[in-house]
């Protein structure tokens, strides 16, 4: 069974958000994100200081079975991407939740972070799924 | 020292001064007359061997090859259906061969009717109200399509329509082909039994509506049984329907995407029309029009008045064109392998073929099922081809696609395709195609059966797979990551310990 922090809000599209002391948010993949993926061969984050919409796909990671879209979970603008994953995308593989971070949101509306799920309604919706 | 059985490298088999002397190109008489600064300053790295040594090298290699001459391959269609010898030696008569691509329309009758057929039939086929052979690919096939639907919606003056619609089940060069039209993508779901979801069609239409690109039958291996609705929505509306016509084989003779409503359709004549293809090409993406959007068609074609001569119509006929997407008319060898294999079946062959790859696909979506596979989608017939999903397996035992996949190689069968389409998860997407006889299928089912009885009792085994192959199973994120092609003889002889 793949792991869902309770600390950590969650987007239908399996992104994490984690709200940081400094208003910022810090987004992911979640565990079952990674898991259904498989071994991620290549992570394309997005430019810092560029915006992002919720909702539209901003960044990409790409497994040995497919390439699939991350879509912001929040409106914003990025404000830092997770530099080391260029090198070593197998760190969203292996720690999605901390080290595998992809990139930070400055949001322009908070708001969007309540419409978000908690870790008891992802986990619901992931078991329904499968 | 080298294990006669591996057949290595080319380099590993140089040794300096061997060449073959008879094959060697012959050095051009007189002085070399590239300029001094732009000649190489040392040897390209090019090995140096016998030519029995490369003889060997090379039919041993070719002997390790799973290919659709040795093994049942059910990529199909979409990689490697069975080309037909005659299609290869009928487009390799000399009179074709020898013809040079400018030589006076006077000089190339006999090609231009066979191209003028070739058009012809494909109309013919499709439905359409013209053909262009020119697209030199599947993918330009696409972008000529796009470009044709932005040229007639910019010819009314219609210039705010800024959005192609594809559904999620289309092919993943639909949307990227929009994107490189100017075109923004609005993606619309399928509905659980596969079919385009309506309603999201509906709502996402308006007047930036450009078109819509579908693929039918859709990648999930089923129909699109709403077409018609799906037409009115997108017309009504004023946009355009692109049909992916990338795999036409289930619908050959039977149904015509012109008499569905579409308005332009590339045809990857490399896949429904067995040219040779895969490693990238040559292929042969022709495209088809209605009515309205015959001006835009890329040139040149091949048109005759009455009965006159063949010639190729250009720029000078077709002022609205869309232009040239070749230097010549596409890929000619391509095209009359196409126009062999077409005249070879006949109308009635054609039929044929959308029975046979249907009922191929059927046959063995039926035994797998029987034998306890899960269908994706249990309530529908397959098209020429379907899906097989492992979910379920993958959970109770570990056997994933990939397994599966890995294993059927043992039994001597090539993999079908994994992990594809994205919608379904741990999927084989199988397609026999219609050139197979049912003793083949009835091998593939066993051999399926097989694995997976074997993952009830013994996983590792499978999970070590392939096992009777010269290579084993490859770690795919190095493969990814780290792939290595250049042959240095440094790394090499640190490798052999020299």
């Amino acid at each position: 069974m793949s792991a869902t922090p309770q600390d950590l809000k969650y987007s239908k599209s399996h992104e994490w958000v984690r709200l940081e002391p400094d208003g910022s948010v810090t987004v992911g993949i979640t565990d079952h994100a990674q898991a259904l993926l498989g071994d991620l061969v290549f992570v394309e984050t997005p430019e810092s200081g560029s915006p992002v919409e919720a909702g539209q796909a901003c960044a990409t990671v790409e497994s040995v079975k497919a390439a699939s879209d991350v879509y912001a979970p929040v409106s914003g603008e990025v404000i830092a991407v997770n530099e080391d994953l260029a090198d070593s995308p197998e760190r969203v593989n292996e720690s999605p939740f901390a080290e595998g971070w992809l990139f930070r949101v400055q949001p322009s509306d908070s708001g969007e972070i309540d419409g978000l799920m908690d870790a008891d309604a992802y986990a619901a919706m992931v078991a329904s799924e499968s | 020292m080298m294990n006669p059985q591996e057949p290595g490298l080319i380099f590993e088999h140089s040794r300096e001064g061997r060449s073959a002397a008879a094959q060697m190109p012959r050095r051009p008489d007189g002085p070399i007359r590239i300029p001094e600064a732009l000649r190489r300053r040392s040897a390209p790295g090019l090995p140096s061997a016998s030519e029995l040594d490369v003889v060997r090298h090379y039919t041993r290699l070719s002997q390790r090859n799973f290919s659709i001459d040795t093994q049942f391959y059910p990529l199909g269609s979409c990689t490697m259906k069975y080309n037909p010898r005659a299609c290869n030696s009928l487009a390799m008569l000399p009179g074709f061969l020898n013809r040079h691509p400018l030589a006076p329309a006077g000089y190339s009758q006999g090609f231009l009717q066979t191209m003028h057929e070739l058009q012809e039939m494909l109309r013919e086929v499709t439905g359409m109200s013209g053909v262009s052979l020119t697209p030199m690919a599947g993918a330009q096939g696409e972008f000529a399509g796009v470009a044709m639907i932005r040229a007639y919606h910019d010819a009314r003056g219609d210039r705010q329509r800024s959005e192609i619609i594809v559904p999620d089940a289309a092919h993943g060069t639909n949307p990227a082909t929009a994107i490189m039209c100017g075109y923004q993508v609005r993606e619309i779901p399928t509905d659980a039994s596969g079919d385009v979801d309506l309603d999201a069609l509906r709502a996402a239409v308006g007047p930036q509506t450009a078109g819509i690109m579908l693929t039918n039958p859709s990648t999930l291996g089923v129909f699109e049984r709403r077409i018609r609705e799906i037409a009115g929505i997108v017309h009504e509306a004023g946009g355009l329907l692109y049909y992916d016509g990338a795999n036409l084989n289930a619908i050959l003779g039977k149904v015509r995407p012109g008499d569905m409503g579409f308005d332009v359709i590339h045809m990857n004549l490399h896949k429904t029309f067995s040219t040779p293809h895969g490693g990238g090409g040559p292929g042969a993406g022709a495209v088809g029009v209605s009515q309205r959007l015959l001006p835009f068609l890329p040139v040149p074609v091949v048109v005759r008045t009455d009965d006159g001569p063949y010639r190729l119509a250009t720029e000078a006929d077709r002022p609205q064109t869309i232009g040239r997407l070749s230097a010549f008319a596409g890929n000619a060898g391509v095209l009359l392998r196409a126009y062999v294999y077409m005249r070879m079946l006949g109308r009635e062959g054609m039929t044929r073929v959308a029975e046979f790859s249907t009922l191929n696909a059927n046959y063995v979506m039926a035994e797998l099922r029987r034998a306890g596979f899960d269908l994706a989608f249990p309530e529908r017939r397959a098209t020429h081809e379907f899906i097989v999903t492992l979910k379920r397996q993958s959970r109770e035992t570990g056997l994933t696609a990939m397994d599966v996949a890995k294993r059927l190689l043992d039994h001597g069968y090539h993999a079908p395709t994994t992990y594809f389409p994205l919608l379904v998860p741990e999927c084989l997407l199988i397609e026999p195609t219609e050139t197979e006889s049912r003793q083949t299928l009835d091998g593939f089912v066993t051999a399926m059966v097989a694995v997976l009885e074997e993952s009830g009792r013994d996983i590792e085994t499978i999970k070590g797979a392939p096992h009777r192959l010269p290579n084993r199973r490859f770690n795919e994120v190095a493969a990814a990551k780290r792939l290595d092609v250049v042959y240095r003889p440094e790394a090499a002889e640190t490798a052999a310990g020299l």
